[in-house]
């Protein structure tokens, strides 16, 4: 037990500090699966029409690669299952991510950690309490949205395996965030290895929901889903979750018991003695050079990423020709009564891809504000650069960036399409998907640098902005949002291209807005004080 | 040959505290300049309204001629900047930050950059997470002065470094201000100050309070003088400018505002002198009479006027 001496004191000291946030991810994850129930029970006058609906549903591949294998979709308990357990898995994923991160590997980089351990605490208090916390954390929120759905009028059964299954994916990912702390000396790269693994179980169960082959076993997401709530309820996927936790939280302790505290597994290489051309070497700016060099692995890890996300969409695409039917049922649930099946699939993707690439967007955006506030603006503005040109390259990084992203998902789901039909010469027609609702990307980029630049406390606002967009584009129809509160998003006037024609103006006016935001971002940061 | 820095009436708020509150300042060409405060007096303020970071609320700034807040970036090239909490990019080494900070500066001197590296110890090959704090100084201190500028502005640049690379570090600041260069260099280490400034500014709550040359300084204050007397001393007492005055029989013990000292010395002349010794404030004395109360309401045992 020395070994964890302290960690009740560090427990009490970080559940103060994370109150507010478990609030707001408990009510933003509840919300998410009550939601579903208010808004399927609003839409059906009758069971008949119901049914109708579920099943024009249950073979829409495009919906089952979003959300999960289809079960019981005629209720109520069935559609919040369908709807929500996949987006609910990733948030508490991120949510477990954020907080493990905050309490290891932040606290080791900062040197935080070394204050703390200087005190009376085992070796292994801190990553006990962090643990500890985030499992807490994650029983919060489990308990809350089942009590939501038994409160909601749900059957028992389906709502406690809705919330136990939430519990142990939580603790899943919360296990491999603490692995992936063990592994790397700075907090970024640990939130890069957990987003990929977060990324690659929400592809594979996408991909092995759509051609039922088995891949979603190897995801945790899929597990859950695997549970079945309302559907026949079947417990012994659990159990699978629950080992996954065990395992890696107990790797985790084992990696951490041979390493040196501020170290990593992956441990720091000796750097350059001198500055290669691409960190100084373009032109006198050197601004650009170095913005470059702090977004470079990032820009890389999601390009990658993208591309192969793209990639899955792709290969799935052509089962959709297979599953569905012609019946005009079917058509009309599909994006915007899209002519083709198949291209309505490929814009829905399209968009998708794109709202997933806006966790890009906004996290570059924010990048400058991130290193004003790490102090490392100040020896860098007592040089020759200007504080414009300085902001200009964070800003010039982030939208090309996201442009190459967008791009690269692009040219996956294109490819992904030919892979599997061999017809390589519709790549451009369905890889144009993300560029053509891409656009929207820009006003989320102006949005983050107006901020920064006007409100750099609030910066990170910018996030309720994608959060904002995600909503009303998977749920705006759903939960029957006012017209002017869909118009907010500007996805909702770009074309879900190739099922809609690409429309110009729209486009062209998109992107006039987000520019502006751009200026009077870049403007705002001329005037105001930098810290 | 005019001041490098200008500051009249500087005010600088943030809400609702005043951090600089009517702050005058003044650098003439080719000095090194003492900046003395304590934690929180507004040095670091004063500093990043110079380097334009932060704007003014009221009040003229001049540096090197020009305005720091419009015209920042072509006054920075003639200067140079260490913090006093020097943070660096966790995945550049330091020779990389070295050559860009240098290179945004508009160059460095190559040899004086390799001198340096070598004068101070530094392993340019690093990556900035695995610097200590006086390391990360050191990176910064060599970017600095490697570069060719005309002043350097210097925020605790030593409060990381070892005694030895602190005597490095007054040799670089001997050699720059020996080149006709100026420095402006805000401290706590009034040993460094006093080995190093031609002149020194005392700050306090957002204000100049005292500024000169640590002679002129050392006038305004009082001089410590003990002596054995042939014959016990009456009267010293009625003498103006007397403080803490402490007679044992023939032996006597005061503190004398430095301008009165020769009156002094003429009065205990009277009793015949055997032993004397007197001695100037040192900087630290000074800079405890400006804090003195401060000192005294924290309730630490720090007795200033003797």
């Amino acid at each position: 037990m020395r070994a964890v001496t302290g960690a009740g004191i560090l427990l009490r000291t970080f559940l103060a500090r994370d109150l507010l946030a478990v609030v707001c991810w408990t009510a933003g994850i509840t919300l998410l699966y009550w939601s579903q129930a208010i808004s399927v029970d609003g839409l059906y006058a009758s069971q008949a029409e119901f049914d109708k609906a579920a099943a024009s549903m249950e073979q829409n591949a495009a919906f089952i690669a979003m959300a999960g294998p289809a079960r019981a979709l005629n209720t109520t308990g069935g559609q919040v299952a369908w709807q929500a357990t996949a987006f609910g898995a990733v948030l508490v994923g991120l949510m477990s991510m954020f907080l493990i991160g905050r309490h290891t590997r932040v606290e080791e980089e900062t040197g935080r950690d070394e204050l703390v351990r200087s005190g009376a605490i085992g070796r292994h208090a801190p990553m006990t309490a962090a643990l500890a916390v985030t499992l807490l954390a994650n029983l919060v929120v489990a308990l809350v949205t089942t009590g939501a759905l038994l409160g909601y009028g749900l059957p028992a059964a389906g709502s406690w395996a809705i919330g136990l299954g939430l519990f142990l994916v939580g603790a899943c990912f919360t296990g491999v965030a603490l692995v992936a702390a063990q592994l790397t000396q700075g907090a970024r790269a640990m939130y890069g290895i957990v987003g990929a693994v977060l990324g690659a179980s929400y592809a594979l169960r996408a991909i092995g929901d759509v051609t039922d082959n088995g891949l979603s076993w190897l995801s945790p997401i899929g597990c859950y889903q695997a549970m079945r709530p309302y559907a026949d309820e079947r417990w012994w996927p659990a159990l699978l979750l629950l080992a996954v936790a065990v395992v890696t939280v107990c790797t985790a302790y084992a990696v951490f018991g041979r390493r040196d505290i501020g170290s990593g597994v992956f441990s720091a290489r000796p750097g350059q003695p001198r500055a290669s051309g691409d960190l100084v070497g373009w032109g006198h700016a050197g601004a650009l050079g170095l913005a470059w060099r702090l977004h470079r692995g990032s820009l890389i890890g999601w390009t990658l990423g993208m591309f192969l996300g793209g990639l899955g969409y792709g290969t799935v695409g052509n089962d959709v020709g297979d599953l569905l039917g012609d019946s005009e049922a079917t058509r009309d649930v599909l994006a915007a009564g899209a002519a083709d099946l198949v291209d309505g699939f490929y814009g829905a993707a399209g968009l998708m891809l794109v709202l997933i690439t806006g966790g890009y967007a906004v996290s570059a955006a924010l990048r400058a504000r991130g290193e004003e506030d790490a102090g490392r603006v100040e020896a860098l503005l007592s040089t020759g650069l200007s504080r414009t040109s300085w902001f200009l390259a964070h800003t010039a990084i982030t939208v090309l960036g996201t442009v190459v992203i967008v791009i690269a998902s692009g040219i996956g789901l294109g490819s992904g399409y030919a892979l599997v039909t061999g017809e390589w010469g519709d790549v451009a027609r369905l890889g144009a998907a993300p560029v053509s609702a891409g656009a929207g990307l820009l006003v989320l980029i102006g949005l983050g640098v107006l901020l920064v630049g006007v409100l750099p406390r609030w910066a990170g606002l910018a996030w309720l902005g994608l959060g904002f967009c995600v909503v009303v584009m998977f749920f705006g129809q759903l939960l029957k949002f006012p017209d002017w509160l869909v118009d907010l998003s500007p996805f909702s006037h770009l074309a879900l291209v190739p099922a809609q024609s690409f429309d110009l103006v729209p486009y062209a006016v998109v992107l006039l807005i987000g520019a502006s935001l751009l200026v009077a971002g870049v403007v705002g940061l001329r005037r105001r004080d930098l810290h | 040959m005019g001041n490098v820095i200008d500051i009249a009436e500087l005010v600088k708020r943030f809400g609702a505290t005043t951090a600089l509150d009517g702050l005058d300042l003044s650098v003439a060409r080719g000095e090194v300049h003492g900046f003395l405060g304590p934690n929180g007096a507004g040095k670091s303020t004063t500093i990043r309204v110079l380097l334009g970071l932060l704007r003014a609320d009221a009040g003229t700034v001049s540096l090197l001629g020009g305005d720091p807040w419009s015209e920042a970036a072509q006054l920075h090239r003639r200067l140079a900047y260490v913090p006093g909490d020097v943070n660096l990019w966790p995945n550049l080494s330091g020779g990389e930050v070295i050559d860009l900070l240098g290179r945004l500066r508009g160059g460095l001197d190559e040899k004086r950059r390799a001198d340096l590296l070598e004068r101070f110890e530094l392993d340019p090959t690093k990556k900035g997470r695995t610097y200590s704090k006086g390391n990360r100084q050191k990176v910064a201190l060599v970017a600095a002065l490697s570069s060719d500028v005309e002043l350097l502005m210097l925020d605790e640049p030593t409060s990381g470094l070892d005694p030895i690379m602190e005597s490095v570090f007054q040799a670089c600041i001997d050699e720059f201000r020996a080149d006709g260069r100026s420095v402006l260099l805000s401290s706590h280490i009034l040993a460094e100050v006093e080995r190093l400034c031609d002149r020194v500014s005392i700050i306090r709550a957002g204000r100049v309070v005292e500024s000169g040359t640590l002679a002129d300084l050392r006038h305004l204050t009082r001089t410590a003088v003990s002596a054995q007397l042939a014959t016990d001393p009456v009267g010293l007492d009625t003498l103006e400018g007397i403080h803490g005055l402490v007679v044992e029989g023939s032996r006597a013990e005061f503190e004398v505002d430095s301008a009165r000292l020769g009156d002094a010395l003429g009065r205990l002349g009277e009793f015949g002198i055997l032993t004397l010794t007197s001695q100037p404030p040192t900087l630290e004395e000074l800079f405890l009479r400006h804090y003195g109360d401060e000192v005294d309401a924290s309730g630490a045992p720090v007795e200033v006027d003797r």
